[in-house]
């Protein structure tokens, strides 16, 4: 079958891929770009964790169809950082023991990041909303929350 | 297994492909189909898609409210005009399904999902199609009725009178997990007072059956009475008539059946 041609915004830098019909952007992103920070989960829209921002809107990249975003903006949590140098977002959660396992961070980050962008200064009911499609199955969500707040009230300054 | 896309300027051509190939379905914001994809649903060989701006379109400005198919729930919550909707809007999925599901694939949604839908019944609104053949509208009880026989069509919008007064509308979700959570039931009134009487009583239900269900019961004890306290324990222990629940992950069928009526008191007598 036909191969769809496609092209994007990846972290700002323009991108062409060939995909398959009823390619998600998940597997895009991950097989076809090499950017493997968003994760699978569980291909179903429950979990968060391929969470990607597109046009600075949250989405699900497993339930993207690869198509859908032609000509648009892509942000990973790859380009979240800064050569070297952390986000606050990303040191909030190291410093507050935000990440275990690590499955769910980069959805938890992108949706952390999403919230922010939008409202730099969240309540702590902001926050929970914010990351309520995400699951994490380790921390019991308090370092995360608290993380957030942390990089809201901080880690800007730091940065 | 890979699919062919195939992507319509116009609502008729996307309407004419969906009806003449079984394995096409529409792919709105992608909770449903793309999720049937990831698991391996072999039943679908063609995703169709129509960029016709009317889809994504919200009249909200007389007292007859139309809603785009593609319209998300996310852009309901940006729009004032439609607060009464934004609690079953807020009630569903997290932010990033909010920023995708739509309002038109909600009235595809299975059990424990179609919060939205729920709330669209107790308005009495009406399902705009686009068929191969040309364009209709039908009551959405009707519609959910005959779902699983209206893939052939394209929903173009949801429409409905703008409830009267705040209060004449009400939601609840009873989910195990806040904020988000799927629905153990979803419940939502209309309750339009006309000199201290009910009048078009309406309550809707979800998860009581395969489809969101009207508890015409409910709504026989409601109609053309007051809301007083015995109108409302008339109508709580109406509530189960005529419903058929499933057991699921969330809930057994015994335990939906014997909560209903407990929801629906609270939601009529206003209780949080």
């Amino acid at each position: 079958m036909a191969k769809t041609a496609l092209q994007f915004q990846h972290n700002g830098r323009d991108v062409a891929i060939f995909v398959d019909g009823g390619t998600n952007l998940l597997v895009a992103l991950r097989e076809l770009i090499g950017d493997m920070t968003p994760k699978f989960g569980c291909g179903q829209g429950g979990c968060g964790t391929c969470s990607v921002l597109i046009d600075g809107e949250i989405h699900l990249s497993c339930l993207t169809l690869a198509e859908t975003v032609a000509g648009r903006s892509v942000e990973t949590l790859d380009g979240i950082k800064d050569g070297p140098n952390l986000h606050p977002l990303q040191r909030a959660f190291a410093d507050n023991f935000a990440a275990q396992c690590g499955y769910c961070t980069p959805g938890m980050l992108t949706a952390a990041k999403a919230l922010l962008d939008r409202n730099p200064q969240p309540s702590r009911a902001e926050v929970v909303e914010a990351i309520s499609g995400n699951i994490c199955r380790c921390t019991g969500y308090e370092p995360i929350i608290n993380a957030v707040l942390a990089a809201a009230s901080g880690g800007r300054a730091r940065a | 297994m890979p699919v062919t896309v195939k992507t319509f300027t116009s609502t008729y051509d996307a309407a004419a492909a969906l009806s003449s190939d079984r394995g096409a379905r529409y792919l709105g914001g992608g909770t449903l189909v793309m999720r049937a994809l990831n698991e391996g649903d072999i039943s679908i060989s063609t995703i169709v898609r129509a960029s016709d701006h009317a889809m994504t379109r919200i009249d909200a400005s007389g007292s007859r409210i139309t809603l785009g198919a593609g319209v998300t729930f996310a852009r309901i919550l940006a729009e004032r005009e439609l607060g009464f909707l934004h609690a079953p809007a807020r009630s569903i999925g997290g932010p990033a399904v909010r920023n995708m599901g739509t309002v038109g694939g909600n009235l595809f949604a299975p059990v424990p999902y179609g919060d939205f839908t729920v709330a669209m019944l107790a308005l009495d609104a009406v399902v705009s199609l686009q068929g191969g053949l040309g364009g209709r509208e039908i009551p959405l009880d009707e519609f959910l009725q005959t779902r699983d026989r209206q893939t052939g069509a394209l929903v173009l919008a949801i429409s409905f009178a703008k409830p009267g007064s705040a209060d004449a509308f009400r939601y609840r979700k009873i989910a195990r997990i806040k904020p988000k959570g799927g629905a153990v039931i979803t419940l939502a009134a209309h309750l339009p007072v006309n000199g201290g009487r009910i009048v078009g009583a309406r309550v809707a239900l979800g998860s009581m059956a395969p489809t969101p269900i009207r508890a015409r019961a409910a709504e026989r004890a409601l109609e053309g009475r007051s809301l007083d306290p015995s109108t409302i324990n008339a109508a709580a222990t109406a509530a189960v008539e005529g419903t058929a629940p499933s057991d699921n992950a969330l809930a057994s069928a015994w335990y939906r059946r014997e909560i209903v009526g407990v929801h629906l008191r609270r939601l009529l007598s206003g209780q949080e």
